[in-house]
């Protein structure tokens, strides 16, 4: 089980909403994934209609709504974004998402601590995305935050893992958990992340631009028990140790 | 939080049992894992890691090198009083021991640091027993401002004091901080320390989180060894340091392995741990911790420290006093205890050298932070 906060969850396969050809099929594949959070563009939904396409499709009692502040570009910007994510779908959990950068998407890290510095204080529970930065994720952790969320690669490039050596130190590092998010595109992807100790994957291109979204989805979720079951096996080291040629611990043996 | 909440999710004699419950499978798998684990830890340290000892060496060897070179760090302890008001069972400075006691003055102070100085070091290490009217923050101020323009690098090794009296005396130049909780048995903890501040075990284990607060750069850990299961202190030694490591995570870490040496009134250790076994543990740490610092003090002997060297050991002392005044000022007062490897720095220095290795004598500059 993993806890984040004050909540657990069963599946460590986290999902996204966007890019689906549509709301139900949107709606099957998340129950399919069995995903118990999954993030809402807060510039995607209607926060003053009840009636909301989207937000209607995602009312099943065991999945959460992670908004997030995709399409802010400073942390004043992301501040606001998230008071107004707060009162309009009543939850205090924000992926918070500062990417000021239109090509590549990719998070903005001076302006991403400082608003998750402030919005700790509000009383957030602020799970960042970010470059897969240690020091950074450290730094983070120190101001509050509940988890922290390293790429993999570039969002919906599906190019897997790129960052996998500064993930493993992020993952041996860090107190609170991990989620690899961005970059992951295949079901080994996310079993990777997985096997290398990450908490969970936030997956969403890779699913819903798949040509069945609906079996993608199981797929990812078996990899994602797969690869935390390897975890929890412990992986064997892919080096062997050189047998000793002159003996260190002979002096052991006699005295002076 | 502290490590305080983290310790008190443990029961001693379950973490005991399960130490020696490890088998030789669990040595290989903790031997061949890709990430190390407290567990691993267990089963390094477990009797049924004895046989592992070799290629544990090897491993440790290797771990030691591709992270510090082949260098050897060089400090010396400085003595600066052996006023103390508690009770120890273990100690020479006891408040119980009746001997002549004597904090050095300014004078003094500078008369043993020309010694030190003479012997090459850059790197001292200040100790005091508890002595609170007369060896508090104050004085450490003093003393540090006193002579930090002699030593580009300056540690301690005295009583726990509060986080803004870190904060002050890093400001003023203090590098690094060694507290021991001589062991993390918290009933027989009050058994040796019956009397004075210092029996205060949660103050006590709550002082590296103090330091950590205080942004200290460096800060060492261990336990007294010969008072409890050696075993069973080391990994709540290894839990601790994976909780430091993680909280304050710009500080650098070190471990020393003070084994029970006789003193005058001594006691007895109550588990004898064998060179064999200190070997074992210097490794065990070493293989689940790349960055450790590990030291080894003038307590033991010549024929173990010039081994040590290639197995794990970063950081070693040399010609080191442990009484104050001992170097120039008083050498026949009380030491806190004897040591066993007497020779010279310049010796150790020499034998280090002659066994590959570099004696550094300075790794910090108080530039860093004005
Ligand atoms: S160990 Fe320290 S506190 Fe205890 S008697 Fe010795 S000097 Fe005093």
């Amino acid at each position: 089980m993993l806890k984040i906060a004050d909540k657990t969850f069963e599946s460590r396969l986290f999902t996204g909403t966007g890019k689906f050809s549509s709301a139900a099929v949107m709606e099957e594949t998340l129950l399919a994934s069995g995903s118990e959070l999954v993030t809402v563009a807060l510039r995607r939904v209607d926060v003053n209609d009840p009636q909301d396409d989207m937000l209607l499709h995602l009312r099943h009692p065991q999945i959460h709504l992670l908004p997030n502040t995709s399409g802010v570009r400073t942390a004043k910007e992301a501040v606001f974004a998230a008071q107004l994510a707060r009162e309009a779908l009543e939850t205090n959990w924000l992926k918070l998402e500062i990417h000021p950068d239109p090509k590549y998407l990719l998070p903005d890290p001076i302006e991403t601590l400082k608003a998750a510095e402030e919005l700790v204080k509000l009383g957030f529970i602020i799970l960042p995305y970010i470059h897969a930065d240690p020091v950074l994720c450290k730094r983070l952790e120190e101001v509050g935050v509940a988890a922290v969320m390293p790429l993999g690669s570039p969002i919906g490039s599906n190019k897997g893992l790129k960052t996998i050596d500064f993930l493993e130190i992020i993952i041996e590092q860090s107190s609170v958990p991990v989620i690899v998010d961005a970059g992951i595109g295949s079901p080994s992807d996310a079993a990777k992340a997985l096997e290398i100790g990450a908490d969970a994957v936030l997956v969403n291109t890779a699913i819903a631009v798949a040509g069945d979204p609906v079996a993608m989805a199981e797929a990812f979720k078996m990899a994602v028990i797969a690869g935390r079951m390897a975890f929890e096996a412990r992986l064997g080291n892919q080096e062997n140790h050189a047998v000793a040629s002159s003996p260190l611990t002979a002096f052991l043996d006699y005295e002076l | 939080m502290s490590f305080k909440d983290k310790f008190e999710e443990y029961d001693w004699e379950e973490v005991k049992a399960s130490i020696y419950s490890k088998t030789g499978h669990d040595v290989q798998k903790a031997l061949l894992a890709q990430k190390r684990t407290l567990e691993d830890f267990k089963a390094l340290i477990s009797p049924a890691a004895a046989q592992f000892l070799e290629p544990m060496a090897q491993l440790s060897r290797k771990l030691t090198q591709k992270r510090f070179g082949k260098t050897m760090h060089m400090y010396i302890p400085l003595y600066l009083s052996n006023e103390c008001t508690n009770i120890c069972t273990y100690c020479g400075f006891s408040l119980d021991n009746k001997v002549r006691r004597k904090t050095l003055s300014k004078d003094e102070i500078l008369r043993e640091v020309e010694v030190i100085k003479s012997l090459g070091y850059d790197h001292v290490l200040l100790v005091t027993g508890e002595a609170n009217q007369t060896v508090h923050a104050a004085y450490f101020k003093e003393v540090i401002q006193l002579i930090k323009p002699y030593f580009s690098q300056i540690s301690m090794e005295v009583q726990p004091l509060e986080t803004t009296e870190y904060e002050e005396l890093i400001a003023l130049g203090l590098y690094s901080v060694l507290i021991y909780q001589e062991t993390y048995h918290k009933e027989d903890y009050k058994k040796h320390h019956p009397k004075g501040k210092k029996s205060n075990f949660n103050y006590r284990l709550e002082t590296p989180d103090r330091l950590g607060q205080a942004g200290i750069h460096k800060m060492g850990l261990g336990v007294l060894i010969g008072l409890e299961d050696w075993r069973t202190d080391s990994f709540f030694t290894a839990a601790h340091l994976q909780y430091l490591e993680r909280t304050y995570w710009q500080t650098r870490y070190s471990l020393s392995f003070p084994r029970l040496r006789p003193f005058s009134g001594g006691l007895e250790p109550k588990v004898e741990m064998t060179d064999r076994e200190l070997v074992q543990l210097i490794c065990a740490y070493r293989i689940i911790n790349e960055e450790l610092e590990i030291s080894l003090s003038t307590r033991e002997s010549e024929h173990f420290r010039d081994h040590c060297i290639q197995l794990g050991v970063t950081s070693i002392s040399a010609g080191s006093k442990t009484n104050p005044g001992g170097y120039a000022v008083e050498p026949e007062s009380l030491e806190q205890f004897e040591i066993s490897d007497e020779r010279s720095p310049a010796q150790i220095a020499a034998m280090i050298r002659e066994r590959g290795y570099e004696p550094v004598w300075k790794d910090w500059d108080q530039v860093f932070v004005q």
